[in-house]
């Protein structure tokens, strides 16, 4: 009787893990596998390698490491200008505001749309036709003809493009997290400062600043993680990797996968990646720690 | 009562210049959108003439090209079958695991979630390489069943942490009821917790629904022909076809933004909570 309860039991949990060693865990298991190995991905044959792979994105695979300064770039601004906005337009909703609904409404409307209508939607706006380049357009009613340009074709203004473009898409996720946090602050707390003579410049620095830093981290780490694996994006806006100057690490294992038919090369890319990745969210996890 | 007038005029200069900037991003998140709407209303040779966003032409034949000639009928049927298949699959199985790691006791239920939350945590950017290798071995890939397989596994993971969580505090009394009645586990799961659980279930089929219909990276690699593809992977095929025509373009964007607009009107109150409950979990 309790034999056959256990395995009733089971029963309930059987599909979620079936499912799960075969999707996740097997390929979980294969990436680290193929990384030691060169294969084509379709032949017979690997031939083991051991850590070669690795070996050449550390010393000798440059367009790997532009691929990261580019995904870093794009990430910086999105850590500063897009959090930064989206932190201001929470505390803007969190006061005691008309029409507060209707704006967190329309802030989370480009995060719930794909990348890739995103990506052509705004293509279609700045880059493709003149006459309906509202930036360029913009520029010139300006009196500032001379910054018309292509701003996707030109190498030196195309990143930042995109990275401004990823904000658009993004800063609603923070916006409303960073919302949710300031609304869990008690308002008791600014009414006694406010008591105590403090000016509202002061209750934010020493209020709502401090509690916010968990927060802040927490948005931090997802801005980070979003960001660094962004990819579609750049595909619909500019086409792809555009000779390097558009190229970020996914797109990198991309084409060593499809393009050059380097399987064991994607899958030591996807790991240095993960690994950084990894690095990266436990030392803000770590330092928010440290702070507090 | 002077400075009375001068604080009042204060906060109302105050919050004039909140509003102007809360709207300037406003309109700025649905200037892009307006446009396309717009666009794809127009005919090819109008859309370089008016660049006004309120429509003189309204003709709906892009959106009859889009879906016969270009082949937009198919794909979006497809996203329809992935989205609702993956959606019901989840619900099913990381609800009755849920429920299993909630309440039913079995040797390793706790190794075994602990690594459900561990995939959740570990982000593997290379793992589409070897999930390609693995459906090609299964004779999966191309194939509509092994997208689905695949995006349930996606989903599965979060699915069953928001659901364990409402679990967890659920109290057990209803459970208790029908079990003296004579209900079986299988009985309990289903007509006492899943009604109960509805709330969190908006929540769950709301986010996966969001992320199949958007999904990219696996559906690239996994359908070669054309009449398996959901609307995102199609679009850049569409967008490779009909590269200069633009109306029939921005009608193909709208085809594929426009359910999930309105879904997401529709189930905003249950983003918002999925959104700042997801954030917990981090």
């Amino acid at each position: 009787m309790k034999i056959k309860g256990v395995l009733e039991n089971y029963t309930f949990i059987l599909p979620a893990v079936a499912i799960f060693s075969v999707f996740y865990v097997i390929p979980f298991v294969w990436v680290f596998q193929l990384g030691l190995f060169e294969w084509d991905g379709i032949s017979f044959a690997r031939t083991f390698v051991g850590l070669q792979n690795f070996k050449e994105i550390f010393f000798q695979d440059k367009s790997w490491w532009q691929s990261m300064w580019n995904a870093s770039y794009i990430t910086l601004i999105a850590l500063t200008f897009q959090n930064i906005l989206a932190f201001m337009l929470a505390w803007a909703c969190d006061r005691e505001i008309k029409m507060k609904n209707f704006y967190r409404v329309i802030f989370f409307i480009p995060p719930v749309l794909s990348e890739v209508v995103v990506g052509m939607a705004w293509r279609f706006i700045i880059n493709d036709i003149d006459g309906a380049n509202i930036i360029n357009r913009t520029l010139t009613g300006m009196g500032m003809p001379n910054l018309v340009h292509n701003w996707l074709s030109d190498p030196n203004t195309a990143l930042t493009t995109v990275a401004l473009v990823h904000c658009w898409k993004g800063f609603g996720w923070g916006f409303l997290i960073f919302l949710a946090g300031l609304q869990t602050i008690p308002r008791e707390l600014y009414e006694a400062a406010r008591v105590d003579g403090a000016s509202a410049w002061q209750s934010f620095r020493k209020i709502t600043i401090p509690l916010m830093i968990p927060v802040m981290v927490l948005v931090a780490i997802l801005t980070v993680l979003g960001t660094m694996q962004v990819f579609v994006l750049i595909v619909s806006l500019v086409g792809g990797e555009f000779a390097g100057h558009t190229s970020v690490p996914v797109l990198r294992i991309l084409a060593s996968m499809r393009g050059s038919s380097r399987f064991g090369y994607a899958c030591a890319q996807g790991i240095t990646f993960g690994m950084v990745l990894i690095a990266i969210s436990f030392i803000q996890y770590r330092f928010s720690k440290g702070r507090q | 009562m002077k400075a009375a007038i001068y604080y009042k005029t204060k906060k109302l200069a105050v919050n004039t210049l909140i509003h102007l900037f809360l709207i300037s991003v406003a309109i700025t998140c649905l200037y892009p959108l307006l446009w396309m709407i717009v666009s794809s209303l127009k005919t090819q040779d109008m859309i370089f003439k008016d660049i006004s966003l309120i429509p003189h032409q309204f003709r709906l034949e892009n959106y009859i090209k889009a879906w016969q000639e270009g082949g937009f009928g198919r794909n979006f049927l497809n996203s329809i079958l992935y989205t609702s298949s993956v959606v019901f699959g989840i619900v099913i199985i990381s609800s009755m695991a849920a429920y299993a790691f909630s309440r039913l006791r079995f040797p390793g239920s706790k190794w075994l979630f602990i690594m459900f939350m561990a995939a959740m945590m570990i982000p593997i950017p290379g793992s589409f390489v070897a999930l390609y290798v693995l459906l090609n071995k299964l004779h999966l890939r191309n194939t509509p069943i092994g997208y689905i397989l695949c995006m349930i596994n996606v989903g599965l993971s979060t699915s069953i942490f928001l659901l364990k969580t409402f679990f967890d505090k659920m109290p057990k009394e209803l459970e208790d009821a029908a079990r003296i009645d004579g209900c079986s586990k299988l009985g309990i799961w289903w007509h006492v917790a899943l009604p109960l659980a509805k709330p969190v279930l908006a929540v769950v089929v709301v986010f996966n629904a969001l992320t199949v219909w958007n999904e990219y990276i696996l559906a690239l690699i996994i359908f070669d022909n054309r009449q398996f593809m959901p609307l995102q992977v199609a679009l850049q095929t569409f967008q490779g076809e009909f590269v200069t025509n633009y109306p029939l373009l921005m009608a193909g964007l709208t085809i594929t933004a426009l359910p999930i607009i309105i879904v997401y009107l529709l189930m905003q109150k249950y983003i918002v909570k999925g959104v700042t409950q997801g954030a917990v979990v981090g």
